[in-house]
């Protein structure tokens, strides 16, 4: 059992999920309530990680992070590392490729408030961000659930798009599913099984719980 | 606290009127669905900014578009009540009344919630009320934000008949608590009636008619924009007794009226709603007939209208009953002013809901 690759792949879901909640919130919010030109566009570009195939999209992120690449440049130039190859790396590269999975959820969450109940907590006195932490987030909050759990296990289980930028060190960016892959490339199959097990009970614990937990807050809600 | 309104637009209603309300006063904004009235309203609380519009309040500019000052809603003081009330689902009758307070006070909410008669709901949820006691939590919400004009958007549509019987009282009583303009929009020409001191009758966008409510309410001009058979009298009654058969006896300037359907107590002084096409008229006081209520008084004026009616205005003992019959009738009992005449009026052609405080 690869303990550094699960923990490893739970910190990547964990960053990713910390980061996302914010931008789940104000893309979701800004799409749900505004029209504006070029909206389409915004929303197919966020949809877009969803239809391209891991390698293609991990293909570019490694051309974009990598050295001599503007971003790449600046990384290495404020951090003093590359960002290929590691974990912040990794991060981004999650972060970049779970926005459909944050951002649908959150947005149809904002969406399914009245807009009379936006204009109520105004007329109430509300200012805009008052609104949103009394009205908006308690109301949207089953989307903003969903939108955390599917963020967290769909981090857990890429494959395609670590490898591409992350490669496969151990502690760095070796996450479960890679060792796993490497386990069943060396011959370890009960190695690989052990793993896979302990990935399999992991998730389904997690979003029972989350998914229990969201029930009981609707319930405390209605 | 006197609340100055004018707005014109081309979308998405064509809009052009201006009217003022003054402190405690309350008018009614009538007219059919579509016609602009709640666009009005929205104007007012900031939640829709037309081509040209101007909403004062105490000297205190909420939307000039020629100087470009356009206050956001939450900076308005305004209490509006939403047709469907908009609660907060998600809190409780207290914590939406909290929620419009500038410091959230549990006592000062509970105060208000028994103000509108819902003292002991405070912990209930939205969705445990009934739609009229979501209605009161609404408007204990509005009142909560200590509104400078007060807002009431079709307040009374979501309930029903003997419900809003009740809320009328309530809302008559309360606006003895009110001192600041109150705007209601309604296209129930009974509720401007019974309710609002000034109206304006609105028809796509533009005023037919406005004025004091008991006189826009007999013109010919705005009856005809409204509906002729909304054409109707305000009599002064006081509750006598409630009678073992149903019927309740009231007192009126010009004798007993029984009515079905009251629930004021005996003492209360009501104002009752009688439909002109409801009254028959007789210059004898007929015998033998089924109608319950016959009162006796003077032809003051008949007014022709363009079809084959007349409007009879009768002063019943200094109070005021308009029939509405036909021309041929009037010309058959050679009626004119200073006529003695009898008001006749079936008991049951009163509904419940056209009896107010």
């Amino acid at each position: 059992m690869d303990w550094t690759a699960l923990w490893l792949s739970l910190r990547l879901a964990g960053w990713t999920v910390v980061i996302l909640l914010p931008v789940a919130i104000v893309m979701g919010r800004l799409l749900a309530y505004r029209q504006f030109r070029g909206k389409v566009l915004v929303e197919a570009l966020v949809m877009l990680p969803l239809v391209l195939p891991p390698t293609v999209f991990g293909f570019y992120l490694l051309v974009a992070f990598g050295r001599n690449s503007p971003l790449g440049d600046l990384w290495q130039a404020v951090f003093g590392q590359q960002l290929v190859f590691s974990f912040q790396g990794l991060v981004v590269a999650s972060v970049i490729f779970n926005l459909p999975f944050a951002i649908q959820p959150a947005q149809r969450g904002f969406q399914a408030i009245a807009v009379e109940l936006r204009e109520a907590a105004s007329c109430c006195g509300m200012s805009p961000l008052r609104s949103l932490w009394q009205v908006e987030l308690p109301l949207a909050w089953p989307g903003l659930v969903t939108a955390m759990v599917l963020t967290f296990a769909h981090t857990l289980g890429e494959f395609g798009i670590v490898l591409m930028v992350g490669g496969s060190i151990p502690g760095e960016t070796k996450t479960i599913a890679i060792s796993i892959y490497d386990r069943v490339q060396g011959f370890d199959d009960r190695g690989a099984a052990i793993m896979s097990a302990v990935l399999v009970g992991f998730s389904l614990v997690t979003i029972a719980v989350t998914f229990w937990l969201s029930a009981r807050v609707g319930k405390r809600l209605t | 606290m006197t609340l100055e309104v004018m707005a014109t637009a081309k979308q998405p209603i064509p809009l052009d009127l201006a009217f003022r309300v003054a402190p405690g006063e309350l008018l009614a904004l009538v007219g059919h669905s579509g016609s602009g009235k709640t666009t009005l309203l929205r104007i007012i609380a900031g939640l829709w900014r037309p081509d040209v519009a101007r909403v004062v309040v105490d000297d205190q500019i909420w939307v000039d578009t020629a100087s470009g000052v356009d206050l956001p809603s939450h900076r308005r003081r305004v209490g509006i009540v939403f047709q469907n009330y908009a609660l907060f689902p998600h809190m409780t009758a207290a914590g939406n009344v909290m929620a419009a307070m500038d410091q959230p006070d549990k006592r000062e909410a509970a105060r208000i919630l028994e103000l509108v008669n819902l003292a002991g709901l405070e912990d209930r949820k939205p969705a445990q009320l009934s739609g009229g006691q979501q209605q009161r939590v609404a408007v204990a919400r509005a009142l909560a934000r200590r509104p400078q004009v007060l807002l009431l958007d079709e307040p009374f549509s979501a309930v029903d008949r003997a419900t809003r019987e009740k809320l009328y009282s309530e809302i008559i009583a309360l606006r003895a608590h009110l001192a600041m303009p109150v705007v209601l929009v309604t296209h129930d020409m009974t509720e401007a009636q019974l309710l609002a001191d000034q109206m304006v009758l609105i028809d796509k966008g533009h005023v037919v008619r406005q004025g004091r409510t008991a006189d826009v309410m007999t013109d010919p001009v705005a009856l005809r924009a409204m509906g002729i058979r909304e054409l109707a009298s305000l009599l002064p009654a006081t509750v006598v007794a409630h009678e073992t058969d149903g019927l309740t006896r009231l007192m009126t300037a010009a004798g007993p009226l029984f009515l079905p359907g009251v629930t004021a107590a005996a003492g209360t002084k009501v104002r009752v709603r009688i439909m002109a096409h409801e009254v028959i008229l007789s210059r004898a006081r007929p015998e033998g007939l089924s109608a319950q209520n016959i009162l006796q008084g003077q032809v003051t004026q008949i007014v022709q209208g363009q079809g084959p009616a007349v409007m009879v205005h009768i002063s019943i003992g200094g109070d005021e009953i308009i029939a509405r019959i036909t021309r041929r009738a009037a010309d058959q009992m050679a009626l004119g002013p200073g006529d003695s005449v009898h008001a006749i009026l079936k008991a049951m052609s009163v509904a419940r809901d056209h009896i107010a405080r």
